[in-house]
């Protein structure tokens, strides 16, 4: 009689989160992206994060403006909700979907074309809403889907294919987020998914704008020498300013978050970001300390959570609207009726 | 002279940001208050203070209160227009000034009355302030008119009570006003004038409303949730009335928690792109804007209009092209709208014609909006929306449910085998749509991107064209869901209607329904009709089909209305005589009838 021999180690696709599903469920339709382009490494981190962060599928809402980098929404869980929209509109769409339904958690996916250039204005009036949402930028320094125009992130100096050198300074969207306000603010590289897992997790976690500033090098048009977005040279720059981990649902009792080199951020819904290292005289909740950070390291590609505060308010609270979703609060508590409407009429006499 | 009880036409010339907007108001709400029909215009420039501004009053005991071209009295508070104000008297007609200075001899015209008042320097004298001086001067000259034209004292004083009720201060100073005003009129001039006011009963069941405010409480009647907008002339009050109704309706009576969001954005495409991010969530939401912000969003139009999603844009139409004229009035967006965005698109447009029908469309606007899967726009403009109008009293039927179109459930959602978002039931336009976080089966992905009946991405050229044959399906269907237009024939003797139609949209309706009376008494009967949507109802055809031509009347310089008609509808292009008055005041039946009277000229020249 056969018997069915239990595997010693357990397949890594089986392995099933608290809502019993498999990393495969996280997964989205195949990817139509160059073999190779960072893009997909970093679809592969989201799917790691949703899938440890057990977040329902059907909760999750991804939208996207448009580009290679915005495509990718497709590529991961196929279980949510997707909005490709236009192309750099994403983070207004987001704003007006939050704003109707705040229990979803809400993952953007933009470019640095669509982010930097055409959508900066919106990118930067979500962060002053802090809304509540995470905000991954793929960034390659070129317009990949348009064929390798310079972007608003390619760095003075860096070279395109055919040889020509961008001449105009870049706009780095750590700094923007930072001096704008944003609460919380790191950045990543596609090549180093050990490092981006917990820091997509925590910025999910976050509640209010956490935004992401992945380098993703683009394989086909700016992945050469003289560029200072390729692997080569991403990882020749990497300088690992603070090292952290997710802890989901902190049951161990963790120390107040002092003035000065903060080293555990406790979030809103019980999980919490443990800073394992960071550098001497570093405080992650201290904003120009980041700022001041970054421009003494200029030409390195600094990462890790940069900044993170949390407990200010984010667009709802500001706004005071109920805890559940605006858009399914029944007809009978918007509508005033027939008779508020007939007393209404006495002041227009 | 015949008796001219209830049948005159003034005008206040005033500088702007003088404070006279509150005397202009508190005089027509007490004519208003008098049951007599009336209609006021403000004709304001883009200006905070110093530029001129008008103010136009019309009484009619018939109520026809489109603007008077005509004017028996002008207030000439303006040096700077002074000379313009003079030359506007009718012959015989009255200018009221300030005395305290002299007029110039080039404003004298011997074949009308002058009416002086000292009132800067009987305000210098009896206030104090610099302010408080200027702002009387206004206050003194309604107390002229109070007693020039016979309006009820009783009226006036009642609505300082209401308006300054707990501001005694205030309300002294503006009886003390008042008085100095009336008081000159009384020991110095004959009073009443000819013309004047008698109390009728015209407003029992009426209101004074501008159509910014009712479409704002529209919306907050047809359950908006969400508003997105960035402020823009003349669309900036509907918000502002929004916020207001929410603050008193809204707020939850148990927890004090706003059931609203309103989300003043940092441009247009973002107002845009919030309400389509509202709307693709379940919410009803809006924006409200003016030409240069229904530019802006174009491309986001598109986008939901080819993804099916819902949203509801309110134009108040000002003057174009451009930054044109922010603060005069126009029907100029009607292509712009019809068309929005890139690509073969068509949109639904709802056209009121007064504050009533801004109030009753604008929840039709969200049932539209909703059981199309698709954007429609309220095309209200700057006379309907920021002119104050009387109209019938605003009623509600509770039994009202919106429409919310066709949205799975989760129950129906778990018993289906997959959900295709753009296959609709055989023989339907319409395909169910799903809302983020009701169940994981109704998860699809939005996109602008080519996609064909399943919601996946297509390039295949039938795949692609199958779901846009089906949108245009879709578009020509909701002609049976708008408001048909209003028709009224003028039948002779025999019973038979007029060989001859006019049309009209919007704000026009006063001014061409009291230019075919007239039209009619010389003989020249016209059957009416005003459109009140696009996509055209049938009845739009059919009157187009048994009138041997019509005349189109709108306020636009290209006949957007007439291109339009011609575009959609197979009506032959001789069969329609445009009449455009487009330079930005509210239209008057003078124009009209010129307009006609200049064309039969023309016609006759031709068949002599
Ligand atoms: C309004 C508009 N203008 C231009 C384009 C063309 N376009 C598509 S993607 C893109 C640039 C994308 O660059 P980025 O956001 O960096 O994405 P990547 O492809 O590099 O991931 C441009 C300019 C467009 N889709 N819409
Ligand atoms: S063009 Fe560049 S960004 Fe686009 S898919 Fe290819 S490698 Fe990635
Ligand atoms: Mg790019």
């Amino acid at each position: 009689m056969p018997s069915i021999v239990k595997p010693l180690v357990t397949h890594p696709s089986l392995v099933r989160n608290n809502l019993g599903l498999t990393i495969r469920d996280y997964e989205g339709s195949m990817s139509t992206l160059c073999a190779g382009c960072g893009h997909d490494s970093i679809t592969a981190a989201i799917i790691r994060a949703l899938w440890e962060l057990s977040t329902p599928p059907h909760m999750l809402a991804k939208l996207s403006g448009i580009g290679c980098s915005s495509k990718t929404p497709t590529y991961f869980v196929g279980g949510a909700h997707g909005f490709n929209s236009a192309h750099g509109r994403m983070p207004a769409i987001a704003t007006g979907a939050n704003a109707a339904n705040r229990q979803l958690t809400y993952l953007g996916v933009s470019g640095d074309g669509d982010s930097l250039s055409i959508g900066i204005g919106h990118l930067c009036h979500a962060i002053r809403r802090n809304l509540n949402m995470l905000y991954v930028i793929e960034n390659n320094g070129v317009y990949g889907l348009t064929k390798g125009q310079f972007s608003a992130s390619s760095d003075v100096g860096s070279k395109s294919k055919k040889g020509e050198a961008n001449k105009m300074a870049p706009i780095d969207p750590i700094q923007l987020a930072l001096t704008l306000g944003a609460t919380f603010v790191a950045r990543s590289f596609s090549g180093d998914k050990a490092q981006l897992v917990p820091i997509l997790k925590a910025g999910l976690a976050h509640r209010g704008f956490a935004i992401v500033d992945v380098i993703s090098p683009c394989v086909t048009f700016n992945d050469h020498e003289g560029s200072t977005k390729s692997y080569k040279h991403t990882r020749g720059k990497h300088h690992v300013a603070t090292e952290s981990d997710f802890v989901p649902f902190a049951n161990e009792i963790v120390g107040e978050i002092g003035p000065v080199g903060a080293t555990t951020i406790q979030m809103h819904d019980g999980s919490s970001l443990r800073f394992t290292k960071v550098p001497e005289g570093y405080d992650v909740t201290d904003r120009m300390a980041a700022i001041d950070y970054l421009r003494t390291h200029q030409g390195e590609v600094v990462t890790g959570v940069l900044f993170a505060e949390e407990g200010v308010p984010e667009m709802h609270e500001m706004n005071n609207t109920p805890a559940e979703p605006l858009a399914t609060l029944p007809f009978s508590k918007l509508c005033p009726g027939s008779s508020a409407l007939e007393a209404l009429m006495a002041d227009f006499r | 002279m015949p008796s001219r009880i209830n049948d005159f036409a003034i005008k206040l010339a005033n500088v702007n940001g003088t404070g006279s907007a509150s005397a202009n108001g508190l005089i027509m709400q007490a004519i208003f208050r008098m049951g007599v029909p009336v209609s006021g215009k403000n004709l304001f420039p883009s200006n905070i203070q110093g530029l001129p501004t008008w103010y136009e009053i019309r009484v009619n005991p018939k109520g026809y209160t489109a603007r008077a071209l005509d004017y028996d009295l002008i207030v000439a508070m303006n040096a700077q227009t002074y000379k313009r104000d003079v030359a506007e008297v009718r012959d015989g007609g009255f200018l009221l000034y300030d005395s305290s200075w002299p007029l110039d001899d080039e404003l004298i015209r011997d074949d009308i009355h002058y009416i002086g008042i000292p009132l800067a320097r009987m305000c210098n004298e009896a206030f104090a302030a610099p302010r408080e001086r200027i702002l009387m001067k206004n206050i003194a000259t309604a107390g002229a008119l109070i007693e020039l034209l016979n309006i009820d004292a009783a009226v006036v004083e009642q609505l300082l009570e209401e308006k300054y009720g707990k501001k005694k201060a205030m309300r002294e100073s503006n009886k003390k006003a008042l008085k100095l005003g009336a008081d000159f009129i009384k020991n110095n001039f004959t009073y009443p004038l000819e013309f004047h006011l008698k109390t009728m009963h015209a407003n029992d069941d009426k209101i004074l409303i501008d159509g910014n405010t009712a479409t704002a409480l529209g919306c907050v009647y047809g359950g908006a949730t969400v508003a997105a907008w960035y402020p823009i002339t003349p669309a900036t009050s509907v918000m502002d009335g929004f916020k207001e109704f929410c603050e008193q309706y809204r707020k939850d009576p148990e927890t004090g928690v706003n059931n609203f969001a309103i989300l003043q954005a940092e441009d247009e495409l973002a107002a845009i792109g919030m309400v389509i991010g509202a709307s693709w969530n379940g919410a009803r939401a809006f924006t409200s804007t003016a030409g240069p912000g229904v530019s802006l969003m174009n491309e986001l139009l598109g986008l939901a209009y080819y993804a099916e999603i819902p949203a509801v844009v309110v134009d108040v139409q000002r003057v174009g092209p451009s930054t044109g004229m922010p603060t005069r009035t126009q029907q100029a967006d009607l292509l712009e709208c019809a068309y929005a965005s890139h690509g073969d698109t068509k949109h639904i447009l709802l056209i009121p014609a007064n504050p009533n029908e801004c109030f009753h469309f604008a929840p039709k606007c969200f049932d539209l909006a909703e059981r199309f899967q698709t954007p429609v726009f309220l095309m209200s403009d700057l006379d309907i929306g920021m002119n104050d109008w009387v109209t019938p009293k605003f009623t509600w039927d509770d039994a009202y449910t919106p429409d919310r179109g066709k949205v799975l459930t989760a129950d129906q959602l778990e018993k289906i085998k997959k959900f295709n978002r753009y296959l609709p039931e055989e023989g339907t336009s319409i395909a169910a749509r799903t809302l983020p976080g009701v169940h994981e089966k109704g998860a699809f992905f939005t996109r602008g991107s080519g996609h064909n009946k399943f919601g996946g991405y297509t390039e295949i050229p039938d795949e692609y064209a199958e779901v846009m044959d089906r949108l245009l399906k879709k578009h020509k269907e909701a002609a049976g869901w708008v408001p048909a237009p209003i028709i009224e024939r003028r039948l002779n003797e025999q019973g038979e209607s007029a060989k001859v139609g006019m049309i009209t949209i919007g704000g026009c309706d006063p001014a061409v329904r009291e230019a075919l009376d007239i039209l009619a008494d010389m003989g020249r009967p016209m059957d009416f009709m005003r459109i009140r949507a696009f996509p055209f109802h049938a009845d739009v055809e059919e009157f187009l089909a048994s009138h041997d031509y019509c005349y189109v009347v709108e306020q636009n310089r290209d006949g957007q209305l007439c291109s339009m008609l011609m575009l959609e509808t197979p009506v032959a292009k001789d069969k329609i005589r445009p009449i455009l008055i487009y330079s930005g005041f509210p239209l008057s039946a003078k124009h009209v009838i010129d307009a006609v009277t200049a064309q039969l000229e023309e016609l006759n020249a031709i068949y002599r």
